[in-house]
């Protein structure tokens, strides 16, 4: 709904603002928001499919680790992995200065990349966002039956060929959802782009709204985000229209485990472990540097701020992981083009910054709080006052319309892995509907749920503008603490705060891959069944 | 009991609820809670008055004030500029004071002339220079930042930033729309790299060689020099603090300040929080703590203060600042000011 009301914003003319955005920085928010995007999409199918395939498929030393290890970027924020770069490459930081004291250079004298760019936003976005597509694409590796592996190779197939023909095409509805998981944040965000100082439609959005003070025109750019969101969802469905991506046999043995040697063993080790260090190790050892640097910042607040971070991202992600489930069934059980665009629309929200979200958050319930009100007031001369606005129902309902997408897509992606033929024997032998959800799918599904779960979850200890507006008095988040100090230009003193996300987004994450390993082992004990 | 006196009584029961607690006051703040909460947590220690906090940027925060409409639970509104206070007047959320305390000790160029609104602390946004490489002889105004000596040598942040646009938008005010575009067409040819970061940022860059001049908050410099970080003592010491427009309307200020909500159900109190920010001794804690210069005159002035010297600030009506904004913002795309 918040998604319609922002929306229906969208209908007020605003042409002399168009016409100067057209003139002026228009064309600049929409090749630096699709840059930006070629760069996200690249970077992380490259890191996040070959690590998956890598972790899932072959053996070399520390993959046990690695298989967990390599989600710890995900517990980032992106615009906080900006900050520790930016506090290290930058020209006034301790490489540079360090470079131009010990060769004696002065500025402009020595090539070195500059981080805040359009390709350091791209490179910080894919650094944090490549776990999505680890994630997914992992999941459904793990799921894919050895045999099609086999068959592919008995054919001739080499393991380059068999990767790129069998087990990647198989992957794709996973690998895809993992990747416009990435894209649409990508889209959200605006801490990075605006720390990097890159106009893109984000920050278009906010410098039209709150700059310009026109609150139409930004609308529409908003609703012109959506829109674009929504060709390239639906391009790619169109594109695998007719495709399936059920494997005819559930057999599963254990999977082969190609050991790999020498060279091989070199290149997957170094592929994970430059994943590892750039995405996780080295912006936390310097998240943690300046932590001890600063801990007086840890103060007696701090053990509320972790209650209030970590029920609220539980809360949260329980609540979306039952819408997800309902419309995914929905979806499921009813071909009604209606239930099919409903659930579309729901799926909107991540693309959408968190700002925006919480206005079309505010407005409906403020006016079903007013309204209340003044019926009230009407008939019994008394006055309710605010019931919703302003307390945490309101924050809730703004996570559920930004993060439900999230779940949405990794539960379809699980439940589109289920044949409808099993649906039919279920229901042929007897099973209602709700039977065949408890019985069949749940068992089958436990890995989708378990990555909604964690997805969402992570997510919201990370979400900072919907957050900032909508709680209510006197309650803090880490990322408040940690962005408040920050944006005061105290990058130090957030450490604390930001590294405490990570480390409470840590748990959940070792849990998760846990589970879904296990998953895949109770495939291999249950070899055979069918 | 039929079913409309239940819903009385519910709805009693509510009212109850929300109106119970008489000592506190509520307040959504732009300024940041570290920035705030110490002088709260002194005003409720001293009066007894609970104080409920949200912070959250000014935008999204007056949006919030807007669309909760009368039933609002704040009390007071804060910001960090005198642009989105205006705002705040203009979209009707707030109502004059009417303190003759307050009247008395906030000087008229810093307060809303209806009482609207009143001004807690002031920053001037100001010229830092590389102290060896840039005579300050070559520094005079604002305006003068177009020339051409200074092609490829000033940084300064982005254009998204409030503290640029309220500088442009005091501009557009003293030298008119026209003038001021030509200004910044000229201004952004002098850029020694696409602006990015924050004010500290700039200060760094300069001290690391990529420019000469930096634009920049006073507190942001002033924090710098106390900071127990050393690179940031180091890059603060390696620049020095230039006042432009002395010779004609002053140098650029802004101020953080509040106001009290039209929804205020706690108005007394409100008033009372506002006139306890305004007393001399959290007036000195802004200068003290933050770097800010107090807005009564008789205040003392922290040592960093004092030694930047005294300075003619710009007089124009806050107000404009923010009626300037829009104006500001389009002329700062069209000089491709990023």
């Amino acid at each position: 709904m918040p998604v319609l009301v922002v929306a229906s914003y969208a209908l007020i003319p605003a042409g002399a603002v168009w016409r100067h955005l057209a003139d002026t920085v228009l064309t600049d928010y929409v090749s630096n928001s699709l840059l930006l995007m070629l760069e996200v999409t690249i970077g992380t199918l490259l890191i996040g499919v070959s690590t998956a395939w890598l972790t899932t498929m072959c053996r070399f030393p520390g993959r046990s680790v690695f298989e967990w290890a390599l989600l710890l970027p995900m517990a980032m924020p992106a615009y906080i992995i900006a900050y520790t770069y930016t506090g290290m490459f930058d020209v006034a930081g301790p490489v540079q200065t360090a470079l131009r004291e010990g060769l004696g250079l002065h500025y402009g004298e020595y090539w070195f990349p500059e981080i805040r760019s359009l390709w350091g936003a791209g490179g910080m976005l894919s650094l944090t966002l490549y776990p999505y597509v680890y994630l997914l694409s992992r999941a459904a590796f793990l799921e894919q039956s050895v045999c099609v592996l086999e068959v592919s190779r008995s054919l001739g197939n080499g393991p380059w060929r068999t990767f790129f023909r069998v087990a990647l095409p198989l992957a794709r509805p996973a690998v895809v959802a993992g990747l416009s998981l990435a894209l649409m944040e990508t889209l959200a965000d605006y801490g990075t782009v605006q720390y990097f100082g890159i106009g893109t439609f984000t920050t278009g959005i906010f410098r039209t709204w709150f700059g310009m003070d026109d609150s139409a025109a930004a609308a529409q750019l908003s609703t012109a985000l959506l829109l674009f969101v929504f060709t390239l969802v639906l391009l790619e469905r169109w594109s695998r229209r007719k495709m399936r991506y059920h494997h005819s046999s559930q057999r599963h043995q254990s999977l082969p485990g190609f050991v790999l040697k020498g060279r091989q063993k070199l290149g997957a080790l170094l592929i994970c472990s430059t994943t590892l260090f750039l995405g996780f190790l080295l912006p936390a050892g310097q998240l943690l540097w300046w932590a001890i640097e600063t801990r007086e910042m840890i103060d007696r607040e701090f053990l509320q701020l972790i209650l209030h971070t970590v029920g609220l991202a539980a809360g949260t992600a329980l609540l979306a992981l039952l819408l997800a489930l309902l419309m995914g069934y929905g979806r499921r059980l009813s071909s009604d083009r209606g239930t099919v665009a409903a659930v579309r629309v729901a799926g909107m929200g991540y693309a959408v910054p968190g700002t925006v979200i919480a206005v079309g958050v505010m407005l409906p319930l403020a006016w079903i709080d007013n309204s209340l009100d003044s019926w009230l007031r009407a008939r019994f001369g008394i006055s309710s006052g605010l019931l919703l606005s302003g307390t945490l129902v309101a924050l809730v309902f703004a996570y559920l319309v930004r993060f439900l997408a999230v779940s949405l897509q990794t539960v379809e992606a699980g439940l589109g892995k289920i044949k409808q033929s099993i649906d039919e024997s279920a229901r042929t032998l007897g099973a209602s509907p709700g039977q065949v959800l408890h019985r069949v799918h749940l068992p089958m599904l436990k890995g989708s749920l378990l990555t909604a779960l964690l997805l969402v979850f992570v997510d919201v200890m990370k979400e900072l503008p919907a957050t900032l507006v909508l709680r209510p008095f006197n309650f803090n988040t880490l990322a408040v603490r940690a962005f408040e100090l920050a944006s005061d230009e105290r990058l130090r003193d957030s450490a604390s705060a930001a590294l405490t996300i990570v480390l409470a987004g840590i748990i959940p994450v070792i849990l998760l891959s846990r589970s879904i390993r296990n998953s895949r082992e109770k495939h291999d004990l249950s070899t055979g069944t069918e | 009991m039929n079913i409309r006196s239940k819903l009385a009584l519910f709805a009693t029961a509510i009212a109850l609820c929300s109106n119970a607690l008489a000592a506190e006051v509520n307040v959504y703040s732009a300024r940041k809670e570290a920035l705030i909460k110490p002088l709260l947590d002194q005003f409720t220690s001293e009066s007894g008055i609970k104080v409920n906090l949200v912070t959250g940027k000014a935008d999204a925060l007056l949006k919030r004030l807007t669309t909760e409409g009368a039933n609002s639970p704040a009390d007071l509104f804060i910001t960090t500029d005198a642009g989105r206070l205006h705002r705040a007047k203009e979209a009707d959320v707030l109502q004059p004071a009417s303190s003759e305390t307050l009247n008395a000790a906030i000087p008229a160029s810093y307060r809303d002339p209806e009482g609207y609104w009143y001004g807690l602390s002031v920053r001037a946004r100001v010229i830092t220079y590389i102290k060896d490489r840039v005579d300050p002889k070559q520094l005079s105004t604002y305006e003068a930042l177009a020339d051409e000596q200074w092609k490829g040598r000033i940084c300064i942040r982005g254009s998204g930033n409030i503290y640029n646009q309220s500088l442009v938008a005091s501009m557009i005010a003293a030298d008119g729309e026209a003038t001021t575009q030509q200004w910044a067409d000229g201004f952004v040819k002098n850029f020694a790299r696409d602006p990015k970061g924050g004010d500290r940022d700039q200060v760094k860059a300069a001290a690391a060689g990529v420019c000469d001049l930096a634009i920049v908050n006073t507190y942001y410099l002033g924090a710098m020099i106390n900071s127990k970080d050393e690179n940031e003592q180091a890059a603060a010491a390696k620049v020095a603090l230039f006042w432009p427009n002395q010779n004609d309307r002053g140098a650029h200020v802004n101020v953080s300040g509040a106001g009290v909500t039209r929804s205020a159900k706690n108005k007394e109190a409100a008033v009372k929080l506002l006139e306890f920010l305004a007393s001399k001794k959290a007036q000195g804690w802004y200068a003290s703590v933050n770097q800010e210069y107090p807005v009564r005159p008789e205040v003392e002035w922290s040592e960093t203060l004092k030694q930047w010297g005294t300075f003619k600030a710009d007089t124009l009506n806050l107000s404009l600042l923010g009626e300037n904004n829009p104006a500001a913002v389009r002329l700062m795309d069209r000089a491709g000011w990023k």
